[in-house]
């Protein structure tokens, strides 16, 4: 059995995003790049799954489609213990063409589970993962908070609103995986640094597929009113202010 | 060119997102003079369906089919896009919560349709077909064109103002084809959660830090929760000390929310956390750190220990809802 973790590279979570070129373009000036948080998950719970399964996952491989200069960040990857890497040599546009590319991927190396972040820090489409799984024809779930192999299957929990399902799938199968994946990132040991530098990272060359959405310039959101600070041994007055002049209680 | 939304029902039942949703698909209809329909999945009964016509939907679709039972994404989105082609709709709209975000990706590759993400906003044009939309967990935004002829936008729950514009309704039962289509996930075993307000629901919630201390310090949290008929939410520390269940962690890698209210106790306001609340239309903090970064978002604070403030702000608020 062979599973493929989908890899966003994306600003460290801590940035201050600024913006360039008439706020077209994102300033990654003194922009730490990372793995995309839910993907770093991902990537930990499949680590873990073949750990604990006895061979019988042969491997773990990431993908990544972006240029040269995100092998940065397909390294620590390996690092945290992905056998090998697949980048698809091309600027990402958007959800729509990067799915198409991974799809292609998947097509030629037969993975058999292949694990997606729920959404990317820097976009938050949340679209990848279902959209690889439709150019494939083959299952995904969605929301997925666990997955696990007992008693001789594989079982995936999910979230839904109000509740969580336990499901049985036939592989193979895209699963989009979100918080409870993985307790917590894991963190690359100094060996695993020293094998990731020959670790393969294979390169493929992109499918021709257009973009579908474009993405023309960008915002910051209002700054919001200063906080309006209230005596704390006058916590009336605030419940006061809450029902009568913002009305929300 | 219909404007198509999907609206989930639970257990045959609309809720707030529901209306919402169409209201949103309503403003879109009326900036490209189209109408609205509605579609939902599985067994809703005729009053209940008719709520959604007083929000604008002129017509309404229950998609009828026992293989439907259980949400499986392909045979969900392959029902849907049957509808979109029987009905010729041009624009969908889905909600960016745990339903739509599974189904809208599928939907988007059969149908060769765009689609913007995570929108709170009307589109700010029609031709070219432009809208805002989250970037960056909310540091930003982004204006998106959708370049392909059929568009998709994914709706941030209670971001738009539900507004009533009654119509009166044409329903209708489609039963799907779903050609070559065998569901291949199956769903064993269902936990319900019931009696509680869901935190993406809810229009006030009540959140804890790690000032709160210990988990044996959240009585007053859930009970000022349940006094104001809100949910009660974390932060990341909180939940990886599993101090308080992992669905209630709100922030960036947790859930995104926006109530009307969110009261903040004990949290300090990492870039994580506020990436989750920012929609939030007011903020109130409670820290004992005058410094910090919560009070940057908020709009009332309180400086001062958590501990000794949230039961007097328990007995306020009871005070006041006796009256």
């Amino acid at each position: 059995m062979k599973i493929l973790v989908c890899i966003s590279n994306v600003p460290d979570t801590t940035t201050k995003v600024k913006f360039i070129n008439n706020n077209k373009e994102l300033d990654v000036t003194g922009i730490q790049w990372v793995i995309n948080p839910w993907d770093e998950l991902a990537l930990t719970r499949a680590l873990e799954l073949k750990e604990a399964s006895g061979g019988v996952i042969q491997s773990v491989t990431v993908i990544h489609v972006g240029p040269a200069s995100s092998e940065a960040t397909i390294r620590k990857a390996l690092a945290m213990g992905a056998d090998e890497a697949i980048r698809v040599n091309t600027e990402p546009k958007d959800a729509y063409m990067v799915a198409a590319q991974i799809a292609e991927a998947i097509k030629k190396e037969n993975f058999d589970m292949v694990l997606c972040g729920i959404e990317s820090s820097d976009f938050n489409g949340s679209m990848v993962g279902g959209m690889v799984a439709e150019f494939l024809n083959i299952p995904s779930i969605s929301a997925v908070s666990g997955v696990f192999f007992e008693n001789g299957q594989w079982i995936i929990n999910r979230e839904i609103d109000g509740g969580k399902e336990k499901l049985t799938t036939e592989f193979p199968v895209v699963l989009i995986v979100q918080k409870g994946i993985a307790k917590e990132p894991r963190i690359a040991s100094m060996r695993g640094i020293m094998t990731a530098r020959t670790k393969p990272i294979k390169v493929m060359e992109p499918v021709a597929v257009e973009p579908l959405t474009q993405i023309q310039s960008f915002e910051l959101p209002k700054p919001r009113a200063a906080c309006k600070f209230i005596d704390a041994d006058n916590v009336k007055q605030l419940v006061e202010l809450l029902q009568n002049e913002a009305k929300v209680i | 060119m219909a404007v198509l939304v999907y609206t989930e029902n639970w257990d045959g039942k609309f809720k707030k997102l529901s209306f919402e949703l169409v209201s949103y698909a309503t403003g879109i209809a009326s900036m490209t003079n189209d109408s609205v329909v509605a579609v939902t999945i599985g067994h809703v009964d005729e009053k209940e369906l008719s709520q959604l016509a007083r929000y604008g939907a002129s017509r309404i679709i229950t998609v009828s089919d026992e293989r439907l039972k259980d949400l499986d994404n392909q045979a969900y989105a392959r029902a849907i896009a049957e509808v979109v082609e029987k009905e010729k709709a041009g624009i969908l709209v889905f909600s960016h919560n745990n339903a739509g975000k599974a189904i809208a990706p599928r939907v988007a590759v059969l149908l060769k349709a765009g689609v913007a993400a995570c929108v709170s906003s009307l589109p700010a044009s029609i031709q070219p077909f432009v809208i805002m939309k989250k970037t960056y967990s909310g540091k930003a935004y982004g204006a998106v064109n959708i370049l392909s002829e059929k568009k998709i936008v994914t709706l941030a729950q209670n971001s738009y103002e539900i507004k009533e514009q009654p119509v009166t309704p044409v329903m209708e039962t489609f039963t799907p084809s779903l050609a070559g289509v065998t569901i291949k996930t199956k769903v064993v075993d269902v936990q319900k959660q019931t009696g509680k307000v869901l935190l993406t629901d809810a229009e006030i919630v009540v959140s804890g830090g790690r000032g709160m201390k210990s988990p044996d310090n959240w009585k007053p949290i859930e009970e000022l929760a349940a006094l104001l008929g809100g949910a009660t939410a974390c932060t990341r520390p909180v939940s990886d000390e599993g101090w308080r269940p992992h669905e209630e962690h709100t922030g960036q890698t947790g859930k995104i929310i926006a109530p009307n209210l969110y009261i903040a106790v004990g949290i300090s306001g990492a870039t994580q956390h506020i990436a989750g609340i920012s929609g939030s239309k007011y903020i109130v903090a409670i820290n004992n750190d005058k410094s910090a970064p919560i009070f940057e978002v908020a709009q009332y604070g309180i400086v001062g220990d958590a501990l000794k403030v949230l039961p007097a702000l328990v007995e306020a608020v009871k005070e006041v809802k006796s009256r």
